[in-house]
């Protein structure tokens, strides 16, 4: 625009060969341009939930390059567990993420059985899909929570928060714990479905899936919410698939794939449900995705309950397994609520894993944020970086 | 005067026979302090005309000027105490109304979570007021002095009735509009003087905001003074009570003005400059302790100012239809209570809503703001130009 | 990117003949399960593979970049994904790399995602990854000049 105009003056001003410009316009319109500054958000900020670092450098108030920083909460878990006997983990995956400790653990055993080559009963396995899909709506009902802060309103954040409760008391129904649960457990879980569980959990989803469009109106129907979330950080699907993003955020951006679909884990196969997939690839892709997932998790939690209920009071639970896991190299994966996480296992034959990595789908996803903030403003990322969902206890591990 | 009895020196005077009174019309705190000030000056000037009898200090503190003198500073404090509660009161409405409406109780501290204010003021009072090393010293503590002195200025010059004001000029309206849209300029300056990042974008977007919401801003008030056909803001009150509320005929003029007024006090759906999710708290990040403190009863402040305004502009100010000579009795709480309603929707309106992003309130002031304001002035004009008005 | 197809059995069989007709011997198959193929790869031959698997078998995802110490030598381990040809598919890659030249070329040039996982295995084993924009700590502290995940580092420090 500048250089436009510029050019035009000269044209007019040439008409008079002896006069010479005093001020050279070009190189002072350079040196006008604003400066630019790297602004430090975290580790104590309240966009971060938990402690991470995201440095981003503005240019007004477009954001013209980010670098997040993590590492904080390091505290080298896959070592750790490389000095501990098997069933001592099952507490330490727990803690990897707090919003969602359950599929962790669920995660960690479903790896060990595969090096044990054993099969976890049918009961065991459907419990534990009502497990993750418990965990599974109470992470997305923290980070329904979390977007409402982000973008500067505390009434979602407390009716999320109520709704979750519920969930946290079907935990506690479940196994006596409502965060670090200790459930799940090498070759099954740890106990059977307390005495009117089913009952309760009916009655929670069918609460929760007419209590989840009052927070969702309160969303959707305020257009300045839709306004602050639609086009901004947006990621085609390539580029998505490249940076290795995955979960809610991959599905909104029109990539079709879901590990519980698509390799199908703890018979996840025998279940009916949808995987919502949007193509637009923005903020607001990624939310109504995560809000389609909470609805296919009621689905698959009654589903789940009437397999449970069907197999019987008496249906054994789980298995008895030996204490030495025998030398090789297995892998197991899982849809953690946000994206892919994965467990790799390398055993030699001792009662003591040889090797056991953790894949955290936050820490690759995070390392994409410099890709979803670049141009947008100041104000789109806490937005933005709220669709990631971050949880820290599994990024840096 | 010998050995008199007490009533000889508190007497209660007529109030406009004093000739040093400073107003026009009958002016009821003045009143209040005058009459104060005979209890409390009357009584030392008879005691100490019971030690020495007929010594001129006893004279003079009941004269005419002295009891003027000490009237106007009872005054100020009688004023600017009623605006304190007033704005306390509304402070507690936002937090018990936020917390029903957010399915919690709000605060709970004795007389109904009421006296959480007073702790709260406690809490900031005591704390060590830290000032960071490397701030511009000067501009630091004299801008937020002005945001609070401003704020306070404004909200104790708002009238409460016809009888309880501080300043009855003709052009009362343009005075605090003009004091109004000072803060702004203040926050600007504070925002850079703090040597923070956070502080300096909040500082930006401090002014980026006030560009965009103030012209229509003012167009609006020009508009209801132009339908009353005066700036003085008893004029404009008593145009309403003459024909009706001008809600009615400014429909568009009262919710834009509302808005425009969320924006002016810098709440929630407009609170860019100290957006807390991005810029932790935007211009305020540097200032603890009291001066925080302070800040946070400036917003306030603002947050009745605007409803004032609004009650004054579009509600009939003190005065109720359709119940006549009962107005005279307690307009001030009227008004009060029309204060409150308008935060009461001020406050539905933060619960509900997240905050816009700055290229939003431009676009929303220029592109909405704006055509709506100079639509309802045309309206305004039509009605004057048809005579209804 | 290529239309989907539903699972098929005949999927890892495809890729084995697909990857050994192009690297010959520099690519030795381990194992095959549903879904998963595990495969030994040569350390020079890791990146042409990766490239190749990328480009024309179209795993687009790489889940995973693995160090392992092995005492003797180390492992790099990659796992890597396809969303649309393979849907599900994974292909485990297995590198040996050994202990008095820790190099292997990196394929954060392939896949956007390995970069960090990269980063993970360089600070915590001290495998060098060729050719990596940024090869820096990330989750320990920068002045840490060990590598803390090595079996000669235990618990308690270096034995």
């Amino acid at each position: 625009m500048m250089a436009d105009d510029n050019t035009e003056q000269t044209k007019t001003a040439g008409q008079m060969p002896a006069m010479k410009p005093v001020v050279d316009v070009a190189a002072e319109t350079a040196k006008m341009e604003t400066d630019k500054m790297w602004v430090i958000m975290g580790p104590q900020h309240p966009f971060s939930h938990g402690l991470w670092t995201l440095k981003i450098k503005v240019d007004g108030e477009i954001v013209t390059d980010a670098e997040p920083i993590v590492g904080y909460l390091h505290r080298g878990w896959e070592k750790e567990a490389e000095n501990r006997p098997y069933p001592k983990i099952i507490p330490m995956a727990d803690r990897l993420c707090y919003a969602a400790s359950m599929t962790y653990t669920h995660l960690y055993c479903m790896t060990v059985e595969k090096a044990l080559g054993i099969d976890p009963p049918d009961k065991a396995k459907y419990i534990m899909i009502i497990a993750d899909e418990i965990n599974r709506l109470q992470s997305h009902l923290m980070w329904l929570a979390a977007v409402g802060t982000d973008l500067g309103n505390f009434t979602v954040f407390l009716w999320a928060m109520r709704e979750r409760e519920y969930w946290m008391d079907m935990n506690v129904r479940l196994c006596g714990a409502r965060m670090t649960t200790n459930y799940p457990r090498i070759g099954g879980v740890r106990n059977d479905t307390p005495e009117l569980f089913d009952r309760d959990i009916i009655r929670c989803t069918e609460h929760f899936e007419k209590a989840v469009w009052d927070i969702i109106g309160l969303i959707d129907d305020s257009s300045i919410y839709v306004s602050r979330m639609k086009n901004t950080g947006i990621l085609t699907p390539e580029q998505c698939a490249n940076l290795g993003i995955t979960g809610p955020a991959l599905r909104g951006t029109g990539v079709d794939f879901d590990l519980r679909r698509d390799d199908p884990y703890s018979n996840y196969d025998q279940i009916d449900f949808d995987v919502p997939v949007l193509k637009q690839g923005d903020s607001y892709a990624r939310y109504m995705v995560r809000v389609e997932e909470m609805l296919q998790s009621c689905k698959i939690i009654k589903q789940a309950m009437a397999k449970v209920r069907a197999l019987g009071k008496n249906a054994p639970y789980r298995l008895k397994v030996p204490s030495n896991v025998p030398a090789g190299r297995h892998f197991a994966k899982l849809e953690d609520p946000r994206g892919e996480s994965m467990m790799y296992l390398i055993s030699d034959g001792t009662d003591k894993p040889y090797r056991l990595k953790v894949r955290s789908p936050i820490f690759v996803n995070v390392s994409a944020s410099r890709e979803l903030c670049m141009g947008c403003r100041i104000a789109d990322v806490p937005a933005i970086m709220a669709m990631i969902d971050m949880c820290l206890g599994e990024t840096d591990r | 005067m010998v050995y008199s009895s007490i009533l000889d020196w508190v007497n209660f005077p007529d109030i406009m026979a004093n000739p040093y009174y400073p107003f026009e019309t009958y002016n009821l705190p003045y009143d209040i302090s005058q009459k104060l000030w005979e209890i409390i000056g009357g009584t030392i000037a008879w005691l100490i005309n019971l030690l020495f009898p007929g010594n001129p200090v006893s004279e003079w503190l009941v004269c005419d000027m002295t009891v003027n003198f000490f009237a106007l500073i009872i005054f100020m404090i009688v004023v600017f105490l009623v605006v304190f509660i007033g704005i306390l009161i509304s402070l507690w409405e936002e937090r018990k109304v936020l917390g029903r409406t957010m399915d919690r109780r709000g605060t709970m501290v004795g007389m109904k979570g009421f006296l959480q204010c007073v702790a709260d003021g406690f809490k900031t009072f005591m704390k060590e007021d830290t000032q960071p090393r490397k701030v511009d010293r000067m501009t630091y503590m004299w801008t937020v002095s002005l945001v609070i002195g401003t704020s306070m200025l404004i909200a104790c010059m708002i009238p409460l009735s016809d009888r309880w004001y501080v300043v009855n000029y003709n052009t009362g309206l343009l005075l605090i509009m003009g004091l109004f849209a000072l803060a702004p300029f203040f926050i600007l300056v504070s925002g850079w003087s703090q040597n923070n990042k956070y502080s300096l974008i909040g500082g930006m977007r401090a002014a980026e905001m006030m560009i965009s919401y103030e012209i229509p801003m003012l167009i609006l008030i020009a508009t209801a003074c132009l339908m009353a056909g005066t700036f003085n803001i008893g004029g404009i009150v008593q145009a309403q009570y003459d024909t009706m509320p001008y809600f009615i005929p400014q429909c568009i003029g009262f919710v834009t003005f509302f808005v425009c007024a969320n924006a002016e006090a810098e709440r929630t759906p407009f609170d860019l400059a100290e957006a807390e999710s991005e810029l932790v708290e935007g211009w305020q990040t540097e200032y603890a302790g009291m001066k925080w403190g302070l800040i946070m009863l400036a917003d306030y402040m603002r947050g009745y100012v605007s409803c004032a305004m609004i009650t004054i502009l579009y509600l009939g100010g003190w005065n109720l239809p359709f119940i006549g000579d009962l107005n005279n009795y307690v307009p001030e709480l009227v008004f009060l209570l029309k204060t409150w309603l308008v935060f009461f929707a001020m406050i539905i309106v933060r619960a509900a809503l997240p905050r816009v992003r700055t290229d939003q309130i431009l676009n929303l002031g220029w592109k909405v703001f704006m055509p709506l304001s100079i639509i309802n002035l045309v309206i305004v004009l039509l009605l004057k130009m048809g005579g209804v008005f | 990117m290529s239309p989907i197809r539903e699972y098929d059995s005949s999927w890892e069989g495809d890729i084995e003949n697909k990857l050994t007709e192009k690297f010959g011997d520099k690519i030795k198959f381990t194992g095959q399960e549903i879904r998963r193929v595990y495969a030994h790869v040569e350390r020079d031959a890791i990146f042409d593979v990766c490239k190749f698997l990328n480009d024309e078998l179209s795993f687009e995802h790489c889940a995973n970049v693995i160090g392992v110490d092995m005492k003797d030598y180390m492992q790099v381990v990659y796992h890597i994904d396809s969303y649309t040809t393979y849907k599900g598919e994974c292909v485990e890659l297995t590198v040996d790399v050994p202990n008095d030249d820790p190099h292997v070329k990196s394929v954060s040039s392939i896949w956007g995602g390995a970069n960090w996982n990269e980063r993970e295995t360089w600070e915590l084993f001290g495998i060098v990854f060729d050719g990596h924009p940024r090869l820096e700590r990330l989750l320990t502290p920068e002045t840490y000049e060990f590598f803390p995940f090595r079996k000669s580092y235990k618990l308690r420090g270096w034995e």
